[in-house]
């Protein structure tokens, strides 16, 4: 599988990362290589092997209470922009 | 001063020998003369360093001295610290100060540790040579005679372990997705240790691969390593992947011996482009053992090959999954646009550097509609066949041995031109992580031409305490003593 420039300009989007023009033929060139690279895996027998997600442990549960809260100074004090104790982002609705 | 390990240092703190200010100040005066040369610390922390060995004083003389009172370490930027500023090394959390303290880190603080400041890192942990810092890359101190040219310590953990390796942290704490502990402890001529999945919290930690990532120390020796170990790890309800299994005594294991004990040698990690010198290390490390009493046996991890191109796969899915919290609302650094969407994407073109891009985009790939099978179920199938490799040899053997890394610390420079290139730095630490068992690298050796070459220790899920045996068996046979360059004239 390779991807032409309308697919990884696709990606980026779905990224949320903005790229220029001039940036795609060199990032599709990086992308393209690591790809390629990683197509080994498809001649590995997976028949039958149960996907492992991370270690096989049971997450625990816990009860579902409040148990922190009422900070919203320190929540807010990274806020790149703020309108009271809201985080503030450019105007969505028209 | 700077010759005492982490180890006697605390015994001369408790014997009164000098003061933890003493200390503090000697380490920080010469973080401050070799930190221009090394770019190991982002943002060096003297003031509270100077508090905390204040406190550590007055704990000492009422008597009530913990593990590290008085300690001063080195605290990766990837560990969230109460109102010190924390970046990842990356431009989109530049303003960023926590206000809270990580688990791991609240723990050093909890034993009375002493925190220097925050040591520079590959952006978001991702890289092999702390060549993808948004703070410049960090220098070697270890160089080669008649050869200026300052070499990569390794990452991402590559300023922790700079700055252990330079003397100016008596300890450093850093974390391994993929090597990023044990990679840059074999560059820099160091121990650090990657503890089982789960043994340390998560909590606080600037994420990368969730399933992957975990945290451990960098230290000049085996027991300085068991020593940080046994701070940093423990149960922590507020990460639902940390393990509610007791900390033993790492530190009472090291001089345990390997008497008995089964080492297994994987027969995939040779291969016929590893430079002699490694495998003649290697052959080495095997002999000391089996001088020591071990038993060598042969074992089979035949998914090794697979391990990388698995990495590649499922670190980068988890990271584009973790990365997208960076959107310019909640914290770090905005860059506006005309709408919600485009201040989204210009913020992480601007905050993003090139290799947490391409991370972020083959991982958005690879999770898109119609890829998903064919790439992420499928190295996750490859994952699980990696895990059971490891749990069939740990059938027959305690440990493993292995080289920690293919080549000795490269040129900064070397390797920047072809990514994958610089992802074979990883092949022997990879699959530790893809089986969520502990790894630990020592310095063994030297090349010939006198730069330093590590040994991996691998053990089964949560028995750290045979590694550090088995580490601690290695390290008195290796009686590695050679320093690096920068720290003789410094």
């Amino acid at each position: 599988m390779s991807l032409d420039p309308a697919t990884v300009r696709r990606i980026a989007r779905l990224a949320r990362i903005r790229v220029e023009e001039g940036e795609l033929p060199r990032l599709q060139n990086e992308l393209n290589g690591i790809l390629g690279w990683i197509e080994q895996l498809q001649e590995v027998n997976v028949e039958g092997i149960a996907p492992l997600t991370g270690a096989e442990m049971a997450l625990r549960l816990r009860e579902d209470a409040v148990t922190d809260g009422g900070i919203p100074e320190k929540v807010l004090a990274n806020a790149p922009d703020r309108e009271g104790d809201f985080y503030a982002v450019p105007k969505v609705v028209e | 001063m700077f010759e005492l390990s982490l180890a006697e240092a605390r015994d001369a703190l408790r014997a009164r020998k000098f003061s933890a200010a003493e200390l503090t100040e000697a380490y920080l005066s010469r973080l401050e003369a070799l930190n221009p040369k090394l770019n190991a610390y982002i943002t060096p922390t003297p003031e509270l360093a100077l508090k905390q060995a204040a406190a550590a004083d007055a704990a000492l003389a009422r008597g009530e001295g913990g593990p590290l009172t008085g300690i001063p370490l080195a605290i990766k930027d990837l560990f969230c610290t109460a109102g010190v500023r924390t970046t990842a090394a990356s431009n989109i959390l530049r303003p960023f100060v926590p206000p809270y303290e990580s688990t791991v880190t609240a723990h050093l603080l909890r034993d009375g540790a002493v925190f220097l400041g925050k040591a520079n890192l590959d952006e978001f942990a991702m890289g092999s040579s702390n060549m993808t810092s948004a703070f410049g890359a960090v220098a070697n101190p270890w160089t080669l005679p008649g050869d200026a040219r300052p070499r990569v310590p390794g990452g991402s953990s590559g300023g922790s372990a700079a700055a252990v390796a330079a003397r100016i942290a008596l300890g450093a704490t850093a974390t391994d997705t993929g090597g990023s502990i044990r990679q840059p402890a074999s560059f820099c001529g160091i121990v650090g240790i990657k503890p089982t999945y789960g043994r340390c919290s998560r909590w606080g930690i600037v994420a990368f691969a969730s399933s992957l990532d975990q945290a451990g120390p960098l230290a000049r020796t085996v027991e300085d390593a068991a020593i940080l170990l046994g701070s940093m790890a423990g149960f922590d309800p507020k990460d639902s992947t940390s393990a509610d299994i007791a900390v033993p005594d790492f530190a009472a294991a090291c001089a345990r011996g390997v008497k008995g004990l089964r080492i297994g040698v994987p027969r995939e990690y040779r291969s016929d482009d590893m430079p002699p010198e490694i495998e003649a290390l290697w052959q080495q490390g095997l002999a000391w053992l089996k001088d020591a009493g071990a038993e060598i046996v042969d074992v089979s991890l035949p998914h090794t090959k697979y391990g990388l191109a698995t990495y590649y796969i499922v670190a980068p899915a988890e990271a584009s999954s973790n990365l997208a919290r960076y959107d310019g609302v909640r914290f770090g650094a905005r860059v506006e646009g005309a709408d919600l969407i485009e201040m989204y994407e210009n913020t992480r073109a601007a905050g993003f550097g090139a290799e947490v891009k391409r991370r972020v985009l083959i991982g958005t790939y690879v999770l898109s509609a119609g890829y998903y099978d064919a790439y992420y179920l499928r190295a996750q199938k490859v994952r699980a066949l990696i895990r059971r490799d490891f749990t069939e040899a740990f059938g027959k053997v305690d440990a493993l041995l292995t080289p920690t890394t293919p080549s000795a610390a490269f040129v900064q420079g070397e390797r920047m031109d072809d990514p994958v290139k610089m992802y074979l730095n990883d092949v022997f630490t990879v699959p530790a992580n893809m089986s969520g068992i502990p790894g630990l690298s020592l310095p063994a050796g030297l090349d010939s031409s006198g730069l330093p070459l590590g040994l991996q220790v691998l053990g089964k899920p949560f028995d750290e305490e045979t590694v550090f045996a088995v580490a601690g068996a290695l390290e008195k046979a290796a009686h590695f003593t050679a320093r690096p360059a920068l720290q003789a004239e410094g």
